[in-house]
């Protein structure tokens, strides 16, 4: 490490547990980010400042002006550019160590496991059930830890995955619900400090699991209610019956379910 | 002399915490029972950065003065 970056980190290294052997490993880390949005933002913002050498952003929408109520990453000036192009720009001015990979599409059935091959850790900052589960399935299969979350309204959740281990997205919700039951963010609001809350455990969680720190959010289903201001965990395990990580799973390939849910354009 | 000294650090006008960083990182470069000399400012680095070392299982073996600035020989502790 050079006199700035010992500078820039002197906070991580000070942490017993972390030191510059921490932040070595933090600086030789690929982590991907799907879904530049509400989560993403800030995901990517305090990975890119803890110094994580490579950040992979997957995104395929533009930025809108009614994402900027909660998708802090993007500025006023960005309405009309690539969620990814916007996201890049500000992880680079933010800190220049970091190099950051994007990918400007959506992520399938077809090209998520040439995606995620290179990471050391998948965050899932989607908005929407069919990515969501792709994401498990396709992080389950392949091996991958992963940060779950989703928000709506004013409540979020959010679970940490290490395949094989703990308990995965399947083993608690086996499929996702029909299109149109649940509504969307764009349908039903959703309070833009809750990206904030939950994207920044995601990332705290990032980190621990980069370090080798601590307890990881694994086999507990953390469910934020900002309105009576409540943390709750629920506590899972894996399921014998997962159709992806169970005894016998169904699922070894992975499918695309129908895209409806949050079409955050309009 | 009266300590192996394996590594020396002069942090004198080094502030705070970057002396103690700067002190982590070297000792990292040692194993457990080696010996490094710093050289620290009185005041606030004398007053925090033996105790943060101390609290990391570290042991101060040696504190001298050195005009305006001490001489302090730490040992690697084993964690």
């Amino acid at each position: 490490m050079n006199e700035e970056q010992i500078e820039r980190y002197s906070r991580n290294i000070i942490l017993k547990g972390v030191g510059g052997k921490g932040q070595k490993r933090l600086l030789q880390s690929k982590v991907l980010i799907i879904g530049a949005g509400g989560l993403g933002a800030p995901v990517a913002l305090y990975l890119a400042a803890a110094g994580v050498g490579t950040i992979g952003l997957v995104d395929g929408d533009a930025v809108d002006l009614s994402n900027l109520q909660r998708q802090v990453i993007h500025f006023t000036a960005d309405v009309g550019i690539p969620k990814v192009d916007s996201a890049k720009d500000k992880i680079n001015r933010l800190n220049p160590d970091v190099e950051v990979k994007i990918h400007k599409e959506r992520v399938w059935a077809s090209n998520i496991r040439e995606i995620i091959r290179d990471y050391d850790f998948i965050v899932d900052g989607t908005d929407n059930f069919p990515a969501k589960f792709l994401i498990n399935d396709a992080c389950v299969l392949y091996g991958k830890p992963y940060s779950h979350a989703g928000i709506l309204k004013f409540n979020g959740q959010t679970i940490t995955v290490l395949p094989g281990k703990s308990a995965c997205y399947r083993c608690l919700f086996i499929a996702p619900p029909p299109a149109g039951a649940v509504p969307s963010c764009s349908e039903a609001g959703v309070l833009g400090g809750m990206a904030g809350v939950i994207g920044t455990i995601q990332a705290v969680e990032v980190l621990k699991y980069l370090l080798g720190l601590g307890d990881l959010l694994t086999d507990r289903l953390l469910v934020f209610e900002a309105l009576p201001m409540r943390f709750r965990e629920v506590k899972v395990k894996r399921n014998p019956a997962c159709p992806v990580c169970g005894e016998n799973p169904t699922i070894i390939s992975l499918v695309d379910y129908e895209q409806k849910a949050c079409d955050l354009k309009k | 002399m009266e300590h192996d000294i394996k590594t020396q650090l002069d942090l004198h006008g080094v502030v705070c915490p970057i002396n103690f960083v700067k002190t982590k990182l070297a000792l990292e470069e040692l194993e457990p029972g080696e010996h490094l000399e710093i050289i620290l400012d009185e005041g606030d680095a004398m007053l925090n950065v033996p105790r943060s070392l101390k609290e990391e299982g570290h042991r101060i073996v040696k504190v001298e003065p050195l005009g305006e600035t001490f001489r302090v020989v730490v040992e690697k502790g084993s964690s």
